[in-house]
C-alpha cells in the first residue's frame, strides 16, 4: 500500500509545483527549489512532514521538500542533545550525505558528458 | 551658406540619397537551422553546432568571423576594401563581434540591439556609405543556442523546462557587405526607420515575443506615416523574431489601428523551424533576422519574387539582471526597406 501512496503523494507534490511553475512565470526554477525546501522544513517544525514520510515513504522523501524536512529533523535532534548549538551542528546532519553525493556525481558527470543542444 | 539637405521623411525616417546596395551576403547556419524550412536558402550549414570548439562562446564567434569572411569573398573584396565592420551579438560586452573584429582587423563599430542587430547594422552601414563616410561597410552578427541560453537564462546543463512561449535561439552567423549603388546588382537599402524603445511592462523573460510586438507595431506605423505608404506598397513585410506568440499579438495590434497586413506579413522567427515542437514559439537570436533577410529575402529578391520588402527586425533589450530585479522587458524594432532595381 505504501507504494500506492508514494506514487500519489510524490506525484501530487510535483504536480502542484509544476502548476506554480506554469502559472507564476515570475518564479524561476531556483525560486521553486528553495520554496519547496523551505516548505518541507517549516512543515517538519511541527513534525507534520515526518508523518507524511511515514505515510508515503519515498513519495515524500524524494521531492526536495523531503530535503527541507531532513534539515529541520537534524536541527531538532541536535538541539535536544546540545541546546542552541544544535541549530548549527544539526543543519547538515541528515542532508550532508545528499549534498556530498550530489557534488560528487555532478563532478563525475561533468568529466564524461558534454552538453548538447 | 547653403542649407544642408536633410535626407529625412517625416519624423523618424531616413530617405537615402543614392541608396546603397547589399553587394555580398553570406549565411552560415547550424544543423537545426539547416534542417528547417528555410534551410535551402542558407549558403552553408555546419553539421556540428559546436563546430569543433570547446565552448559555445568560442563556436559563436567562429560563426560570426567565418560568415564575415565569406561575405567579403562573395563580394569579391578583401578586408582592406571595407572601411568599417559593424557587428553585434547577444553576449555580454558583445564579445563575439569584438573578438571577430580583432582577427578581421577592420575598424570596428560594435552595436547592440539584441535580435534587431541586423537592421541596426545594415541601416547604419547604408547611412555611412550614402553619406560618403565609408566606401563599403561589412555588417555581421551571430548567435548560438547554448551561449545565449547561458547568458540570458540557464546553462543548458541545468535542463530547465522550456515553456510554449520560449523561443529557441538560432545558431549561426550571417554577414553582408553594403556598398554604393554603382557596385553589383543586389537589393538597395532605400529607407530606414530606427525605432524607439517601447515597453508595455511585460515581465516574463520567457515571453519575448509579447515584449517585442508593441515595438514592431510602433515602428511599422511610424514608418507608414512618415513615408505615406501602406502594406499594399510592399511585396513582403517581414518582422524579426516575434515568433508565433509575438506575431499573433503584432497582427492584432496592427489591425486594431485599422491597418490590414493581409497575406503580406511573415515572421522570421516563426518560419525558421516550422512546427518543430522543441522550438517552442519559434526562433530568436541576433542571427535569426539577419539570416532570414540575407538568406530567404535576399535570394527571393534576386529571383524576382519580391521587389520591395519592409523588414522590421525586433529586439528584446532586457538583461538577466534587470529581469531578476523585477524590471520589465523593453522592446525595439528598426525598419529598413529593401528594393530591387
Amino acid at each position: 500500500m505504501i507504494y500506492f501512496w508514494a506514487f500519489v503523494i510524490g506525484g501530487l507534490i510535483c504536480a502542484l509545483t509544476q502548476l506554480v511553475h506554469i502559472y507564476v512565470p515570475r518564479l524561476t526554477p531556483g525560486h521553486l527549489l528553495v520554496g519547496l525546501t523551505v516548505t518541507g522544513a517549516v512543515l517538519n517544525g511541527f513534525g507534520w512532514y515526518d508523518a507524511l514520510i511515514k505515510f508515503a515513504g519515498a513519495g515524500a522523501l524524494v521531492p526536495v521538500s523531503g530535503f527541507g524536512a531532513s534539515i529541520t529533523r537534524g536541527v531538532l535532534q541536535e538541539t535536544q542533545k546540545l541546546g542552541w548549538e544544535g541549530l548549527f551542528t544539526g543543519t547538515l546532519e541528515f542532508v550532508g550525505l545528499g549534498i556530498a553525493a550530489g557534488v560528487l556525481f555532478a563532478a563525475l558527470a561533468a568529466l564524461v558528458a558534454v552538453p548538447r543542444a | 551658406m547653403p542649407a544642408i539637405a536633410v535626407q529625412r521623411l517625416g519624423e523618424y525616417t531616413v530617405q537615402l540619397r543614392q541608396p546603397p546596395r547589399i553587394v555580398g551576403a553570406f549565411t552560415l547556419m547550424g544543423p537545426r537551422e539547416g534542417a528547417g524550412p528555410l534551410g535551402q536558402y542558407f549558403d552553408a550549414i555546419v553539421d556540428d553546432d559546436m563546430w569543433g570548439e570547446v565552448s559555445a562562446e568560442k563556436a559563436e564567434r567562429k560563426y560570426l568571423e567565418h560568415a564575415a569572411r565569406r561575405a567579403l569573398d562573395q563580394a569579391g573584396l578583401a578586408e582592406q576594401d571595407v572601411d568599417y565592420l559593424i557587428a553585434g551579438d547577444l553576449l555580454n560586452q558583445i564579445v563575439s563581434a569584438t573578438f571577430s573584429a580583432r582577427s578581421l582587423g577592420i575598424p570596428y563599430l560594435g552595436v547592440f540591439a539584441a535580435c534587431a542587430t541586423s537592421a541596426l547594422g545594415l541601416g547604419l552601414a547604408a547611412m555611412l556609405v550614402d553619406g560618403g563616410y565609408a566606401r563599403r561597410v561589412l555588417v555581421a552578427t551571430a548567435s548560438h543556442y547554448q551561449s545565449v541560453e547561458r547568458q540570458y537564462r540557464y546553462p543548458i546543463e541545468l535542463n530547465i523546462q522550456r515553456k510554449e512561449t520560449n523561443q529557441w535561439t538560432a545558431t549561426g552567423g550571417a554577414a553582408a557587405v553594403v556598398a554604393p549603388p554603382g557596385e553589383g546588382a543586389g537589393p538597395r537599402i532605400t529607407r530606414i526607420t530606427f525605432g524607439r524603445v517601447v515597453d508595455w511592462g511585460i515581465k516574463d523573460a520567457n515571453d519575448m515575443g509579447a515584449a517585442m510586438a508593441p515595438a514592431a507595431c510602433d515602428t511599422l506605423l511610424r514608418h507608414f506615416q512618415d513615408t505615406n505608404t501602406t502594406p499594399g506598397d510592399y511585396d513582403l513585410i517581414i518582422t524579426g523574431d516575434l515568433a508565433k506568440v509575438g506575431s499573433k499579438l503584432f497582427r492584432a495590434l496592427v489591425e486594431r489601428v485599422g491597418v490590414t497586413l493581409g497575406g503580406k506579413h511573415m515572421d522570421g522567427g516563426a518560419s525558421m523551424y516550422g512546427t518543430a515542437p522543441w522550438a517552442g514559439a519559434g526562433a530568436s537570436g541576433s542571427v535569426c533576422s539577419m539570416a532570414v533577410l540575407l538568406g530567404y529575402v535576399y535570394k527571393e529578391m534576386a529571383r524576382g519574387r519580391y521587389r520591395r520588402v519592409l523588414a522590421l527586425p525586433t529586439g528584446c533589450l532586457h538583461s538577466p539582471t534587470t529581469w531578476q530585479q523585477g524590471d520589465s522587458c523593453p522592446g525595439i524594432s528598426h525598419a529598413i526597406v529593401l528594393e530591387t532595381d
